[in-house]
């Protein structure tokens, strides 16, 4: 999985729009939307956090910026644990050219200290928005977790996996008031999805998408 | 104390990991945030959790545990424990509450 790899097999697939959510890292999003930007295709910048309740939030903005402001605060508010790679691999930093350039060194798989509700609030202050995702797993996710989505945190979007979505989970009546997505989440790049998820947008630009993803159904 | 020792004393049941049998075991850590047993547990420890996903072997690996025991009968997925036999990372099953193995574990290591 690099930019260039990442970018070609999506334009393989023929999609317009992808976002970068590596966990809780925005280290390799730069180069990505580089390529991206030579095809043709609108990169998001974004993340998966772990809050310290081990839930797992997408957050995406439509500008670089704003991204990397969330992943300073993330960067200080982890516990620092050495990653292993024998166990979880290296975790490598390119450039557009997916020359490697780095390498961080702290594990990136585990919890922060912020909370969900912080992990929102500040997505929310950086003008981004803030998805809890793959809410059908049995782990990671705010429903297995907390058992239910909560309430009083004004989410407009929840993520279900693919298989969720043809199971017809995205059915259940304690969601009609979320628009529901279900992305790749691909590690890999066979896991790129299809040409299968849409959105109506008047335009094809970052703000757009994050505007589409705030609106929440009444 | 041995793995393998333990589990007879306390008549807890061999899930997976039977490679690991002969390892030692001393001190006992019950947290199910794995990122808490990340950073928290050590080497060698007896880790109780509820925590069944294929994760648990990574962080036992990670952190050197000595054992894992599940309680309550829970069960835990076969990814998991196939995982857990090629890692040599024995994996206990008990009836007993995690509050009834840590009094029990007390008297014991």
């Amino acid at each position: 999985m690099t930019p260039n790899n990442i970018v070609n097999m999506a334009k393989l697939k023929g999609l317009n729009i992808i976002a970068i959510t590596d966990h809780n890292s925005a280290r390799n999003i730069a180069a990505t939307i580089s390529c991206a930007k030579d095809v043709g295709i609108l990169c998001l910048p974004g993340m998966e956090v772990e809050s310290t309740e081990e839930i797992h939030l997408i957050v995406l903005f439509s500008d670089l910026i704003s991204c990397f402001k969330m992943e300073k605060v993330i960067e200080q508010s982890f516990t620092n644990i050495k990653n292993d790679i024998n166990i979880f691999g290296e975790q490598i930093i390119v450039d557009k050219n997916d020359n490697i350039t780095g390498y961080k060194e702290n594990l990136l798989t585990t919890a922060t200290n912020l909370t969900v509700a912080q992990i929102f609030e500040l997505t929310e202050k950086l003008g981004g928005v803030c998805i809890p995702a793959h809410i059908d797993r049995d782990s990671y996710s705010i429903i297995s977790t907390f058992g239910m989505i909560p309430e009083d945190i004004a989410f407009s979007t929840v993520e279900i996996t693919k298989n969720a979505i043809k199971r017809g989970y995205g059915n259940n009546i304690s969601l009609c008031k979320y628009n529901i997505i279900s992305s790749s989440d691909a590690h890999c790049l066979g896991f790129i999805s299809e040409r299968e998820n849409y959105f109506k947008l008047s335009n094809l630009t970052g703000k757009d998408v994050i505007e589409k993803l705030k609106t929440r159904i009444k | 104390m041995l793995a393998g020792e333990l589990s007879k004393k306390m008549g807890l049941k061999l899930l997976a990991g039977e490679g690991g049998l002969s390892k030692n075991v001393s001190g006992v850590y019950i947290c199910d945030l794995l990122s808490f047993v990340m950073s928290k547990a050590e080497a060698c420890n007896i880790w109780i959790t509820v925590q069944t996903n294929l994760n648990i072997v990574a962080v036992s690996v990670l952190t050197e545990i000595g054992c894992v025991i599940i309680p309550e009968n829970i069960e835990v997925e076969e990814i998991t424990l196939k995982k857990a036999d090629e890692e040599k990372i024995p994996i206990f099953s008990s009836s007993k509450s995690a509050y009834e193995l840590a009094c029990e574990l007390k008297g014991l290591i």
